[in-house]
């Protein structure tokens, strides 16, 4: 925040006339960052579009190399991560000091558990040669293009991780205010826009993972 | 005024204590908060950058007054057309009227103490100078010899010179485009003093809220080009590359659904400029204010719906061109809405010769040749003839340089006296106004002919016949250049020993006006109230208050 007004309307930055304006504003611009990371994502989903139409038995062989198990772990633990940061927001409104620490910090762990099983597939694909680079090697259908489907799977989830990367680290910051009880239901606007940042991360996620995981799935070869 | 500090001889709304001065030190300014403040961090940064790509350009008019190449190597010619581009476009051209005028206009436009997060805004001055200085540490490096236009295949596997340094300051310097988007679309909505109504706001607000909707909806998707750029000529990912089934024609794409509506990121700033000043000389209310405002939000929508004209000789197909080339000239009929209400509102308007009217009236001329011409290349026919040469370099800079920079500097001469409570000379700066304008013609139009005439651009050496149009460019660009120094040098002087202006020196209507010269940090000393539109000279003339300029 801002220097404060005078006058006592603790946490409420000069320049606005009210809690209500600052809620607004800070509200209005969460959504206009998440337009913009909703084109930036753009770019990628409309590569994956454009190469899955033009090869689809490479992106069906690529695809049955990802790890549908882990990726159905992973996106059963983001939506409960999802639950836990929705109840943060609620916790905050109301007026729990001590369960919004909770409650983010169980948003942190889960988010943990998603970049470890993250972590670990990437390194088995590391292993089997599938990461585009001189060692890159596939064997199958489509050999000649499945290059093009694990580029946009590693620069796809790899975004998504490194969003959760951030947001975990932005979390970090909320929890030494949010124990000091500086997250009021008049003003919480740091909790209600970190809220709809993760809730963004995870609905990529939601749309990364039948595209990438459940490619190859939906008829036999 | 009250303070005790104002001398019996200072003029009316002249402010001793100000923004500029109330706290001293660096460190006041370098992590200052206030919207002004920020507005003078960028109006001396892109200066600097501003500099620095006109050097590279009158490097490059030395080197064609002569047919052949005798100042630089090819090599260093395409490195400096390629970093003229890239300093002018995404450091000087994209961040100028809003991170100068914008940032100091817009709050007090609205009536606002600040923007809405003035922390972000700072760090928007911050990323764009992170951004700026990888350039500059490249530029120093031996550059980028791409274009600015970073077409694949050359600059993901042949060119070895610094594509992925300049690419990251671009990335790093859409943050800050971004970043600033947002935080003027949310000032906009939410931050508009009591009674001003969206149809009550200055049109160069509107303007500004159409850029922010570009910045917001097509920076992040270079950011992602330039990603897929690195990451290809790092890791050869295949996305762009033939060889693993990618299409090259795909960064273009990219690139131009950005790049186009970037242009458009230059210009309506530039625009909104314009409708200021042409309201406050012609002493008139706008003709047509909703037409003005809605073309802003016009070209920004159309914007997005044109990017493959910039590929018709790139293998696209012809029905896409034809729909391409349909949608493009739409965008001539909210810019021609723009030009005739400007003249309809001349039109039997009081009309002062002030400088920044001077800038104005330049601006519109040159527009329509720069707008015109756009629609030729829009044709896809004429385009093959005279796609890459240079007829389109003509062109942009006739919209790029004509008119944005004209309307950036009629912008600065305007608001000057608000900025630093202080007056330049008035006929020294209409003098350098019409040098700016003849010097910008001498160097531009002769490059229609030789564009016509089949010059292409991006080459070093041309056949003898072509010197004589090329030495009257390169003697235009030199009138150009003092006429870009002049203005230097006056404003520098007038800090110290230019006459102390009054609160509103040119007797125009807006809340910015209504402040102090320069205003103080809170911006006004009651919050105001808005009672009537934006351009309410009419009931100003009524009250017979009007002064003469200043």
């Amino acid at each position: 925040m801002a220097a404060e007004a005078p006058g006592g309307s603790p946490g409420l930055a000069h320049h606005f006339d009210s809690y209500e304006q600052q809620k607004e504003a800070a509200t209005l611009g969460m959504w206009l960052f998440i337009v913009q990371e909703i084109l930036f994502f753009g770019g990628l989903f409309f590569a994956y579009a454009l190469f899955r139409w033009k090869f689809p038995v490479a992106f069906n062989h690529a695809s049955r190399h990802l790890d549908v198990t882990l990726g159905t772990f992973n996106t059963a633990v983001l939506i409960g991560s999802s639950l836990t940061v929705a109840l943060a927001v609620r916790s905050a409104q109301l007026a729990k000091p001590r369960r919004i620490v909770g409650y983010l910090l169980g948003t942190a762990a889960l988010g943990l558990v998603f970049l470890g099983v993250k972590a670990y597939e990437y390194h088995h694909k590391w292993v089997e040669h599938l990461v585009p680079g001189p060692d890159f090697r596939f064997d199958g259908p489509g050999a000649e293009n499945a290059r093009i489907f694990f580029s946009l799977y590693f620069g796809m989830t790899g975004l998504h991780a490194l969003h959760m990367v951030v947001g975990i680290g932005i979390l970090l910051f909320l929890l030494r205010p949010a124990w000091q009880g500086k997250y009021t239901p008049e003003n919480h606007n740091m909790i209600e826009g970190f809220g709809l940042y993760w809730h963004f991360v995870d609905i990529i996620w939601i749309f990364l993972f039948p595209l990438l995981y459940l490619a190859g799935r939906h008829h036999q070869l | 005024m009250s303070d005790p500090r104002t001398a019996a001889t200072d003029p009316p709304g002249y402010a001793p204590v100000s923004y500029l001065n109330e706290t001293w030190g660096l460190k006041s300014w370098l992590l200052t908060l206030d919207h002004k403040r920020i507005a003078i961090l960028y109006l001396i940064s892109v200066s600097f950058y501003f500099a620095l790509g006109g050097l590279m350009a009158a490097l490059i008019r030395v080197e064609l007054a002569t047919p052949q190449g005798d100042l630089v190597s090819p090599d260093w010619y395409n490195r400096l057309f390629t970093m003229h581009g890239v300093m002018m476009i995404f450091f000087f051209l994209i961040p100028a009227v809003p991170g100068v005028l914008g940032n100091f206009l817009l709050p007090l436009m609205i009536g606002a103490k600040d923007v809405a997060f003035p922390k972000l805004n700072l760090l928007s001055w911050y990323l764009y100078n992170i951004g700026a200085l990888f350039a500059f540490w490249a530029l120093l490096h031996g550059g980028v010899d791409t274009g600015w236009t970073f077409y694949t295949p050359l600059s993901t596997a042949y060119t070895n010179t610094h594509v992925i340094a300049v690419g990251l300051g671009i990335f790093i310097n859409g943050f800050s485009s971004i970043l600033a988007g947002v935080n003027f679309m949310v000032t906009i909505h939410r931050m508009r003093a009591p009674g001003q109504g969206w149809f009550r706001l200055p049109l160069f607000v509107w303007g500004m809220y159409a850029t922010s909707l570009i910045q917001v909806l097509g920076t992040p998707v270079l950011a992602i080009t330039i990603l897929l750029l690195a990451a290809e000529r790092l890791f050869h990912i295949g996305v762009f590359d033939p060889a693993y089934g990618g299409d090259p024609v795909l960064f273009q794409h990219f690139f131009w659904f950005y790049s186009h509506p970037a242009v458009y990121i230059m210009i309506l700033p530039a625009m909104g400029v314009i409708s200021e000043i042409v309201a406050a000389f012609a002493r008139k209310r706008i003709f047509g204010y909703k037409f003005v405002a809605f073309a802003s939000v016009g070209i920004a929508t159309l914007g997005f719906l044109v990017w493959a004209h910039h590929m018709f000789v790139a293998g696209i197909s012809i029905y896409a061109g034809a729909v391409f080339s349909i949608l493009t000239m739409f965008v001539a009929v909210p810019s021609a809405v723009k030009v005739f209400n400007w003249t309809a509102t001349l039109y039997k308007g009081s009309v002062l010769w002030e400088t920044p009217m001077l800038y104005a009236l330049g601006f519109i001329g040159v527009f329509v040749i720069g707008g015109l011409t756009g629609t030729m290349l829009a044709t896809l026919g004429l385009d093959a003839h005279i796609h890459d040469t240079y007829f389109l370099v003509a062109h942009f800079h006739y919209v790029m340089v004509g008119s944005a920079v004209m309307g950036y500097l009629g912008g600065i001469h305007f608001w000057w006296p608000k900025l630093v409570g202080r007056l330049y000379p008035a006929f020294l700066s209409k003098f350098a106004a019409i040098v700016v304008f003849i010097g910008f013609n001498v160097t531009f139009f002769p490059q229609f002919l030789l564009g016509y005439l089949g010059m292409p651009r991006r080459y070093h050496t041309y056949p003898p016949e072509f010197q004589t149009l090329n030495v009257m460019s390169s003697a235009g660009a030199t009138i150009l250049g003092v006429g870009y120094l002049i203005p230097m040098l006056y404003l520098l002087w007038s800090l110290k020993w230019g006459p102390k202006a009054s609160a509103n020196p040119w007797g125009a209507v807006g809340l910015e006006w209504e402040t102090t010269s320069p205003p103080p940090v809170h911006n006004f000393a009651t919050s105001p109230v808005v009672t009537t539109e934006a351009y309410d000279y009419a009931a100003r003339a009524a009250r017979a208050e009007v002064p003469v300029g200043g």
